[in-house]
């Protein structure tokens, strides 16, 4: 009675990122015990769940595309951190009018933000032309501009660092004065509000549902799959330059070299501790977000534990490597086997007796 | 007739490849001629500036064929140049065994990446980007600084130039000068004829393209898939330590930034080189031409002289992508324009 109840919590959707992110937050209350203390500083909400809470907005973001086109096309984006470099590099040069520092606006900073999405949704739909229409496998269409991503963002800032230092176009990335929670979990929040509107009153969630669990046979009941597919993906290209864009306002400058690196790794893990299967079809955007922050929860800890920047990826990769291979069909065999000769050496067990 | 149709169909990628080669070079020579680009050296600097790129290559056309795909070959490139730097200059290693040990990991890391893709079922993307993270990650952690190998053997087997008996020519003052390649030109052409000769005429080789054309049939014909998949990445493992190895003997150093994108570089040359995204189809000779072209869009760039180096990224990319179109709209007319 007790193993059934037990199996009926561990195997609700929601198991997998809830438990992975108790398991980091206990890790961190028992190392930093003032762990979950909030205080109040200049104004502004301050505190290690806090700054984890507002860190991880730019991977929350991404996480939402990155669950359409997983669910959608059974593969993955990897260009998303190309694309926010991209995009953050558009946007300066927007706001700078090709100067490489401005401590002036020369563009109002909606056109800014407008060409940075704008640049975003492009090169979305470039990679949605290639899976869906060309029926170009996921990672190797996104490997192009994965590439040729930074590339572009550093012709387009010839190659330096360009800051836009105005007051205004740090409020995306800080926080509005007299108002104490950080923006970017305001946009996060915004982002996963809207997204899940549109899955939920329309049925567009179905569809991408649908798509990937079948294209074949959702195209034979009348859905257009190549569009959900571009869909999907262009929707990606909008999030990343969302990112992006809060990523530059963070540190008020275009960095081509590094907005967004290693961030589609880490895109993939939140999808992937989510408890969404990377093979598509049925999605959770809940898990989804639970997962981004405990792998921005990860990263803290790391941090905190004297991990440089450029060795996370290292345990990043085995965590992925292990979560991939406990959903894999591989796994689900062994422990089939497993479980049949259990089952036998019972049997055999009680002939004996 | 339909045999004839069919080798067109393999072929015309290839053929399409060869002559972009020359077309380029060409081009090449005719744009450049006075600052010596048609020169038997400059020809022979393609090979000595890309001997590790080639064994890479070769290794990741192996992997392709079997319908897969490895995008840790950069970061493991990253890898062995600085555990060679670290070993022989931090530890006082001699080269021999470091190179040992480089191959070794090398074949380790394939198996462990075999083993998850062939057993575990998890998609080749998934696993490799994974390794592509641990490679880089790995690299800071032995060390974030830049070790300068001078390692005496190493730098001997570096500069061993082998002279070749044609193409030599007069310069102003006289003397003859002949072109000269290094023994990591000839290492990677051997290991190319290798494992042009292991697909072609072994069993293994044929198994590596039954498996890529369709598993199920080769699993219904009797071959261990799973087998022949992990032997692949094993094999692609133990050619992307030599590769290494090789790329460490140009660049003669290790850092943690080091060969980044080469993984797009190594895909690219087996792509324009014929090999086939979805598997089954492929040739080490076709990649062979792949890496010229992108060796030969790198001179282009640094005889023009005023080009960002990024321009290199960005062709190879469009190149790719030009190709990967190519081959897809191959696909479609192959299917009788049926989309699903």
């Amino acid at each position: 009675m007790k193993s059934g109840t037990l199996k009926n919590i561990t195997s609700k959707r929601l198991f997998l990122p809830l438990f992975c992110l108790a398991l980091v937050l206990l890790v961190n209350v028992i190392t930093t015990p003032d762990f979950f203390a909030i205080s109040v500083r200049d104004g502004v909400l301050y505190g290690y769940m806090i700054d984890i809470i507002n860190r991880a907005s730019e991977l929350v973001i991404l996480a939402i595309g990155m669950t359409l086109v997983v669910s959608a096309s059974a593969g993955t984006d990897i260009s998303v951190g190309a694309i926010m470099a991209v995009s953050a590099a558009v946007c300066c040069s927007v706001l700078t009018g090709g100067e490489r520092a401005a401590t002036e606006l020369v563009a109002p900073l909606f056109a800014g933000f407008g060409a940075a999405i704008l640049v975003g949704i492009i090169i979305g739909c470039f990679n949605g032309f290639l899976v869906a229409r060309l029926n170009i496998q996921p990672m190797v269409a996104t490997l192009i501009m994965f590439t040729a991503g930074r590339g572009i963002a550093q012709l387009i800032t010839d190659g330096q660092i360009t800051y836009v230092r105005v007051d205004s176009y740090k409020l995306l990335g800080s926080s509005f004065p007299g108002f104490p929670v950080p923006t970017p979990f305001i946009v996060a929040v915004f982002m996963v509000a809207i997204t899940a509107l549109i899955l939920k009153r329309t049925a567009l969630g179905m569809y991408i549902q649908s798509v990937g669990i079948n294209r074949r046979a959702s195209r034979l009941i009348g859905i257009k799959s190549v569009f959900i597919i571009f869909l999907t993906y262009a929707y990606c290209g909008l999030c990343s330059g969302m990112a992006g864009l809060i990523a530059s306002s963070r540190i008020y400058s275009a960095d081509a070299n590094n907005i967004g690196l290693n961030m589609e790794l880490d895109a993939i893990l939140a999808v992937a501790i989510g408890g969404n299967s990377l093979g598509g079809g049925k999605f959770s955007l809940a898990g989804s977000v639970i997962g981004a922050y405990t792998i921005q929860a990860l990263t803290t800890t790391l941090y905190a534990m004297h991990v440089s920047s450029d060795q996370v990826p290292v345990y990043k990769a085995v965590v992925v490597v292990i979560i991939v291979a406990l959903q894999s069909p591989g796994f689900a065999r062994w422990k089939k086997s497993l479980a049949k000769k259990k089952g036998s050496m019972q049997l055999e067990g009680k002939e004996a007796a | 007739m339909k045999q004839r149709k069919k080798m067109n169909q393999n072929t015309f990628l290839l053929l399409i490849t060869i002559v972009l080669f020359f077309l380029m070079y060409g081009i090449g020579c005719a744009l450049f001629k006075d600052a010596g680009f048609a020169k038997t050296q400059n020809f022979l600097n393609l090979f000595v500036s890309n001997a590790g790129l080639i064994v890479i290559a070769s290794g990741m056309t192996v992997v392709m064929i079997t319908g897969g795909i490895d995008i840790s070959v950069g970061s493991f490139v990253a890898l062995a140049c600085m555990m060679l730097a670290w070993m022989m200059e931090r530890k006082g290693i001699d080269a021999v065994p470091a190179v040992l040990i480089v191959l070794a990991t090398g074949i380790a890391f394939g198996f462990v990446q075999g083993f998850l893709v062939a057993y575990m079922d998890i998609q080749p993307f998934i696993v490799t980007l994974a390794g592509m993270f641990f490679g880089r990650g790995m690299t800071a952690i032995i060390s974030k600084d830049m070790i300068s190998i001078t390692n005496e053997t190493f730098m001997a087997w570096a500069k061993a130039k082998i002279y070749l008996p044609f193409g030599g020519y007069v310069n102003k003052k006289g003397v003859l000068i002949q072109p000269y390649i290094y023994p990591t030109v000839v290492i990677a052409l051997l290991l190319v004829l290798a494992v042009f000769i292991m697909l072609k005429y072994t069993k293994f080789g044929r198994s590596l393209y039954a498996t890529g054309g369709n598993e199920q049939s080769a699993m219904m014909l009797g071959l261990n898939v799973r087998k022949v998949k992990l032997k692949a990445y094993v094999l692609n493992g133990f050619l992307c330590g030599v590769g290494g190895i090789l790329f460490c003997l140009n660049t003669l150093g290790g850092f943690v930034e080091q060969a980044k994108g080469f993984e797009m570089d190594a895909i690219a040359s087996s792509v324009i080189g014929g090999t086939l995204l979805t598997g089954g189809v492929g040739n080490v000779f076709g990649t062979l031409f792949g890496v010229l072209i992108k060796a030969t869009i790198e001179a282009f760039i640094t005889f023009q002289g005023t080009l960002s180096s990024w321009w290199t990224r960005i062709t190879i990319a469009a190149l790719l992508c030009f190709f990967i179109v190519l081959q897809s709209i191959l696909a479609m007319i192959k299917k009788g324009g049926k989309q699903d």
